[in-house]
């Protein structure tokens, strides 16, 4: 009896916490879109914030998709070598990482490298009283905090997510040339057939909100830190796994939309 | 005038302004004493609208802070420095861009003047030519002077100190007090310090009221402070270990 009650207490708790959550994110995200609008507007900070947030991760984007650019091409190879059909390999590759894997992997990287930097830097701040400052100085969080990161990460997700489709199907390339001797230019043919506009505007569509929900998850995980150093940990992982869970939920939305909307 | 009437403020269960009335006169030095964590800080925050009471009133100069739209909270938060008791400088910016941020954000002042307002500032907390250095670069004492030299930066009417001297050397500490005294003196701002350094308290204060358990229990000059009767005030004042204050704190054991 008394394990049935403390269940239902424990769901309740959860339940208002994940209320709490989306409440707060709302609030955030109405607030941000209000600000992102209101003048002055801040070129500067948003140019840093894009090379926080862009520039500086594009070896590691690179990397990983070139990997998974390997990876996908042998991964096929291994079953169209058996029906003798090679050369779509290329097709397959150019679709899947335009359309998928190429806008999903580039938000988890960029969820688990900027989007916890964001956190931890906010949380921070919020910890040694530096957000409660600005306020005393009369300068609102939202706009001078949230607002360059929000507009950065809309801006480069998508680019980032550009150029990782670029890197993985010049790492599949790379792999069908040298290893599977297909000719250099049969490749580059089958893949840019293959390829509509609507696969690349699809792909790069839901990134740009992606990046908005890495941006408002980890703001406002960050502006939410009690409980000093420990808590800024707590907080980080925390917004790293709510970041990935809603770009998941987000990207099979999109999907889905898409699907019937560019049937 | 800093007017706060019957405030009250819980967080969860715990009650941290029960009822709280305070007034402060325009010009003068306020000291506000009490235990750590008796909610002095959370008074402060008040003041500037950082927090917001949910019964009673808070008043700054006749208005209402809770009542304020933005852009005369933003007026009043101009007028009102606060300094932290840790500092809360940015540590992304420069000590230059900390002490300038309030000048940097409102107002259309020439880099020279800029530079020159911030280098008097430092001055004045007797801090000069450091402001190319990073705040992680300086010691604990020169951190919360920094943050004083921001909050005179702005040139406010108002400043509200956190708890200055903790944490320095006797020496800063008395430096901190004789700076509380002459911007009273000089440039006749409002000052309200919370702390529970009773010589830091002696020396600056016109009136220092004792907070105790979510009330001001008692308010007076210094003197009448020093020899109240009150057996709370006594305790704390003297520092003693045995008293009312710690027999209560037993008690909830």
């Amino acid at each position: 009896m008394n394990n049935i009650i403390l269940f239902f207490v424990d769901l309740g708790r959860r339940i208002i916490v994940f209320m709490y959550f989306w409440g707060g994110m709302a609030n955030l995200g109405a607030q941000t879109v209000y600000q992102v609008f209101r003048p002055p507007f801040d070129r500067n900070k948003l140019i840093l914030q894009i090379k926080k947030a862009g520039y500086e991760s594009l070896p590691i984007v690179a990397l990983v998709s070139l990997f998974i650019g390997f990876i996908f091409a042998l991964q096929t190879a291994y079953f169209m070598q058996r029906i003798g059909s090679e050369i779509y390999i290329a097709s397959l590759v150019a679709l899947s990482l335009v359309r998928e894997l190429g806008p999903v992997i580039t938000a988890l990287v960029v969820a688990g490298r900027v989007g916890a930097a964001i956190t931890a830097e906010l949380g921070s701040m919020q910890v040694t009283e530096q957000i409660d400052a600005l306020e005393t100085l009369a300068t609102n969080p939202i706009k001078y905090l949230v607002v360059p990161r929000f507009l950065a990460l809309a801006i480069v997700v998508p680019l980032l997510t550009l150029y990782a489709d670029a890197i993985g199907i010049l790492g599949s390339y790379l792999i069908c040339v040298g290893k599977l001797g297909i000719s250099g230019s049969m490749y580059l043919n089958v893949t840019f057939d293959a390829l509509l506009y609507k696969d690349l505007f699809t792909g790069l569509f839901k990134t740009m909100f992606f990046g908005m929900i890495i941006a408002l998850v980890s703001c406002y995980e960050g502006f939410n830190v009690e409980g000093g150093a420990e808590g800024v940990g707590r907080a980080t992982t925390k917004s790293v796994v709510a970041s990935f869970i809603l770009i998941i939920v987000a990207d099979c939305f999109f999907t889905a939309l898409f699907y019937f909307i560019f049937p | 005038m800093i007017e706060i009437k019957n405030v009250y403020k819980n967080f969860g269960e715990h009650k941290v302004l029960d009822g709280l009335s305070l007034n402060i006169e325009t010009g003068t030095t306020c000291v506000i004493i009490g235990r750590s964590g008796c909610g002095k800080s959370v008074l402060l925050k008040h003041v500037v609208g950082l927090l917001f009471p949910d019964r009673g009133q808070v008043s700054v100069d006749g208005k209402e802070v809770a009542r304020l739209d933005e852009k005369e909270l933003n007026a009043l938060r101009l007028k009102i420095a606060l300094v932290f008791q840790g500092g809360a400088l940015f540590d992304s910016m420069t000590v230059g861009e900390n002490v300038g941020f309030g000048l940097i954000e409102h107002s259309n002042i020439t880099r020279k003047a800029l530079l020159e307002r911030i280098e008097e500032s430092l001055c004045l907390v007797g801090l000069c030519g450091i402001a190319n250095l990073m705040p992680s670069e300086l010691s604990g004492g020169m951190k919360k002077r920094v943050a004083l030299a921001r909050a005179i930066c702005i040139k406010p009417e108002i400043i509200l100190y956190d708890e200055p001297t903790t944490g320095v050397d006797p020496i800063t500490a008395d430096s901190i007090n004789e700076l509380i005294k002459n911007l009273h003196d000089k440039l006749k701002v409002t000052s309200v310090v919370v702390t529970h350094d009773m010589k830091s308290a002696y020396r600056v204060a016109d009136r220092i009221a004792m907070m105790y358990q979510g009330k001001i229990i008692a308010e007076g000059t210094s003197s009448e402070i020093e020899n109240s009767q009150h057996p709370v005030v006594h305790q704390f004042v003297n520092g003693l270990a045995q008293g009312p204050i710690t027999e209560t704190i037993e008690r909830f054991r």
